[in-house]
């Protein structure tokens, strides 16, 4: 067999109509169906989206408008020299996309997304608002009580909103729920180290950020259905080199750069675009009487690697190369968002870290509605060329 | 260009810089006196505990900004660029790192000296993580501590943050810091220092607010910069910055007195023709031209947020000696950088009605997220809610590259003009201005 499942097709397509529905009307459909359900919007990279389906609640992941949406208003809010993702956004919240969302939570992940936060409390949008100010301290007893403290503050916002009361089963069954999509992926993602050509990095993008929009149980069904029909054989390799990419980890890429480096010869198979979605390394216990510590260790113990996280005594660069290692890549492109302080800052640093370790890499910027992609194909066949040829 | 002259000094500052100068000669010389060095922030910075434990701080963004007025900072910045760093990223940390790539040189020309201990005050901007990440990596082996000060994202303190803090101080920080000094921290000494504070901290607000007067005796934005230096950096909780803080109330009070107006470079201002709150830190590359354009002008910053960094007095916050930690969480919780935009807001509306100010202006820099993204929506807000003009205008810390002059001075003289037209339209109108 050399041509994709159909089903597969049918599949994409579903996911690609999810990925780019800036209106966001398969959640806002959801809510619809009862009254005591939440949408809970929540802006790259990290949340525990198990409390918030816990607490019968949608999170939705807002990741920018990307080149899918005329920026106008948004532009008068932020001056040249900010990134583009807060513009997209303000669009957003100023237009009719994020009605009827009922919270946001803006992660601490930079000064923008932080500032972010207090622009929709001044122009009043949703009915909380919050900067989910997680820890940097990862002692349990310090950080990790500090960190359940927040967690209960959002438990407490959406239980005033509709009065859903979160029990130790209903936060189980979400952690299993999460625990299940984050395998999922995995498993997209290893059966892609193996067979890259069987799912495109586009493809895989279009099914993760899908899982943004819609319930964990439905993004689960697409994800096992996936990861059949892609654990069949079918597709030619192509003679590329596999790279990873680092650096997109908060404003998105447009999907023309990612399908401009696959076509310059290069399989993507690992990145950091959804990183949110794979943000918890491993499983969380989802049989304790006390699933909130659960959560929390996760992230004290288990979060990715990361520009958000404070990273003395766990560095950022080892865990790039063991992961570039693990993925048998042959390089790194990094790959951030312009104006982007915590990639941009962590580059010269991940950049030694692959020289230490005899790992080609190059790098460029981009921003998410960046329309011109040929220096970049141009750079990236460039650098799949130079490790063909000569290592 | 303005001509560069040998600025007029008041006393205070020539206090100040004696002291500066003793801090940097102690600086270079402690490492053969056995003196453990602390590289460490300013907003949110935890000096009196430093000093308690006997060690001398480093303040990398004074570095940075020193480096601007000397006009090193634009090839330190070049040479950071040179090994990776983008230019689009904050140029404190790549005017630092130049720094440090160049011998560490120090303002007096002294080397500094290498950090024994990285005190990560991590406040109210997120760069500063990253900054330190990068030195512990161009330093490495040297112990590090990190304090993480939680926003005020609701607009308040609460509980479950001071303790959060205070924990870290007492279970990490005290603990790192004890094992560098090689002493434990004496809290009676602590309490001696932070009740020093206090007192300047008296004597600071009255400067500040010596503002209200008319005409002003200060400006609150480029003079503010050197009068908040002793009590945001290396010497807050000493005898000497009590000193230093009473020196300059008194100065500044019998200005108040004999009804005279602010002193610049180039002498006493000679008349008050606008009054205006300014939002944003000063460009450092261009200090002294920069504010030229505003006294030429005859404009005086009555209040600005750039001189709250260090800490909101101000508005009524004192270090306390009988609860030293979680006075230094809350200390820290409280600075400038670390409210969110709504009590950001609330705090400029404050300034322009208290101070009477006919105008509002945002210098926008281009690399400090931490004040700049959203300022564009403070302006708005602030138009609206005191209906008074506001100007923008836009520069960088330390990047020479980022600072137009005749941008800038256009920029400014139209907004003059604007404000002085309204004056006279009011005045015809009989309105109060």
């Amino acid at each position: 067999m050399t041509e994709a499942p159909d089903r597969l097709k049918t599949i994409l397509d579903e996911c690609k109509t999810l990925a780019f529905d800036l209106n966001f009307t398969l959640a806002k459909d959801w809510k619809k169906e009862s009254s005591d359900r939440l949408l809970v919007g929540y802006l790259p990279i990290y949340v525990p989206r198990e409390i918030i389906h816990a607490a019968n609640g949608l999170p939705v992941g807002i990741m920018g408008a990307g080149d899918r949406k005329q920026i106008i208003k948004g532009d008068a809010y932020y001056q040249s020299y900010i990134c583009h993702l807060p513009r997209g956004i303000v669009e957003m919240a100023l237009d009719t996309n994020l009605e009827n969302f009922d919270g946001f939570l803006f992660p601490s992940i930079c000064d923008c997304v932080r500032n972010l936060s207090g622009m929709f409390k001044l122009v009043k949008k949703g009915k909380f608002t919050r900067y989910f100010d997680y820890p940097q301290n990862f002692e349990k007893h310090i950080g990790g009580t500090f960190y359940r403290e927040l967690i209960e503050t959002i438990l407490q916002d959406m239980y005033q909103i509709n009065g859903v009361k979160v029990t130790p089963e209903k936060l189980n069954h979400a952690i299993g729920l999460y625990n299940t999509n984050r395998q999922l992926i995995e498993a997209i993602y290893n059966i892609r180290q193996d067979a890259p050509w069987r799912l495109s990095a586009v493809d895989t993008y279009h099914i993760l950020r899908a899982g943004l929009t819609i319930p964990v149980e439905k993004h689960n069904e697409i994800l096992q259905e996936v990861v059949t029909l892609i654990g069949e054989e079918y597709g030619e390799p192509l003679d590329n080199i596999r790279i990873v990419v680092s650096g997109s980890f908060c404003e998105q890429p447009p999907i023309g750069l990612i399908k401009s480096v696959e076509m310059a010869g290069c399989y993507i198979v690992d990145d950091d675009f959804m990183l949110g979605s794979r943000w918890i390394q491993g499983d969380m216990d989802n049989s304790t009487s006390d699933p909130l510590n659960e959560i929390v260790d996760g992230f004290l113990t288990k979060s990715a690697p990361s520009s958000a996280v404070y990273d003395v005594g766990n560095p950022k660069g080892a865990r790039l190369v063991k992961l570039v290692k693990e993925r048998n890549a042959d390089g790194v492109i990094f790959c951030a968002a312009s104006f982007c302080d915590p990639a941009l800052l962590d580059r010269p640093e991940l950049q030694k870290s692959c020289d230490a370790g005899g790992i080609a890499h190059i790098n460029f910027q981009f921003h998410e509605n960046t329309g011109q992609f040929k220096v970049i194909k141009e750079q990236a066949g460039t650098f799949s060329d130079s490790i063909k040829l000569w290592v | 260009m303005a001509d560069v002259k040998e600025a007029v000094k008041e006393k205070s500052m020539v206090i100040q810089k004696e002291m500066l100068a003793n801090l940097f000669t102690e600086l270079s010389t402690a490492k053969e006196n056995g003196k453990k060095v602390v590289y460490t922030f300013v907003p949110g910075n935890i000096t009196e505990l430093i000093l308690a434990m006997d060690m001398l701080p480093v303040y990398p963004e004074i570095n940075a900004l020193q480096s601007g007025m000397r006009k090193k900072s634009g090839s330190y910045i070049k040479d950071a660029e040179k090994v990776g760093f983008s230019e689009d990223v904050c140029t404190y940390v790549k005017c630092d790192i130049g720094m440090m790539l160049n011998g560490n040189i120090g303002p007096t020309g002294e080397k500094l000296p290498e950090p024994d201990l990285l005190l990560l005050s991590y406040t109210g901007c997120f760069t500063f993580m990253k900054w330190f990440e990068n030195l512990e990596r161009l330093y490495p082996g040297v112990e590090i501590a990190m304090l993480h000060t939680p926003y005020q994202e609701d607009g308040k303190i609460t509980e479950d943050q001071v303790n959060y803090m205070v924990k870290q101080l007492k279970e990490d920080v005290i603990p790192k810091m004890e094992k560098v000094a090689g002493k434990k921290l004496d809290y009676d000494r602590l309490s001696k220092m932070l009740e020093n504070s206090s007192k300047a901290e008296d004597l600071w607000v009255q400067v500040l607010q010596s503002a209200k007067n008319v005409p002003s005796p200060i400006d609150a934005y480029f003079a503010g910069v050197y009068y908040m230096g002793p009590l945001n950096t290396a010497f807050r909780g000493t005898e000497i910055a009590l000193e230093y803080y009473q020196e300059l109330h008194n100065e500044v009070f019998e200005r108040m007195k004999l009804g005279l107006h602010p002193v610049t470079p180039e002498g006493e201002m000679k008349e008050e023709r606008f009054r205006l709150v300014v939002e944003g830190p000063p460009n450092w590359t261009n200090f002294r031209e920069f504010w030229k354009i505003f006294y030429d002008m005859g404009a005086v910053i009555v209040a600005s947020t750039y001189t709250k960094v260090g800490g909101l007095y101000d508005q009524g916050f004192r270090h306390d000696p009988e609860k030293p930690l979680e006075s230094l969480a809350k200390y820290c919780m409280g600075c400038y950088t670390n409210l969110n935009l709504p009590q950001r807001v609330d705090l400029l509306e404050h300034y322009i009605k208290e101070y009477k100010a006919d105008g509002f202006l945002i210098n926008s820099i281009k690399s400090c997220n931490s004040f700049s993204a959203g300022q564009l929506l403070m302006m708005r807000e602030i138009e609206q809610r005191c209906g008074i003009p506001v100007g923008f205008i836009e520069s960088d810390l330390v990047d020479p590259r980022y600072f137009s002059y005749a941008n800038i001075k256009n920029r400014l003289e139209s907004y003059f003009q604007m404000l002085g037209q309204r004056k006279v339209i009011m005045e015809q109108e009989g309105q109060t201005v």
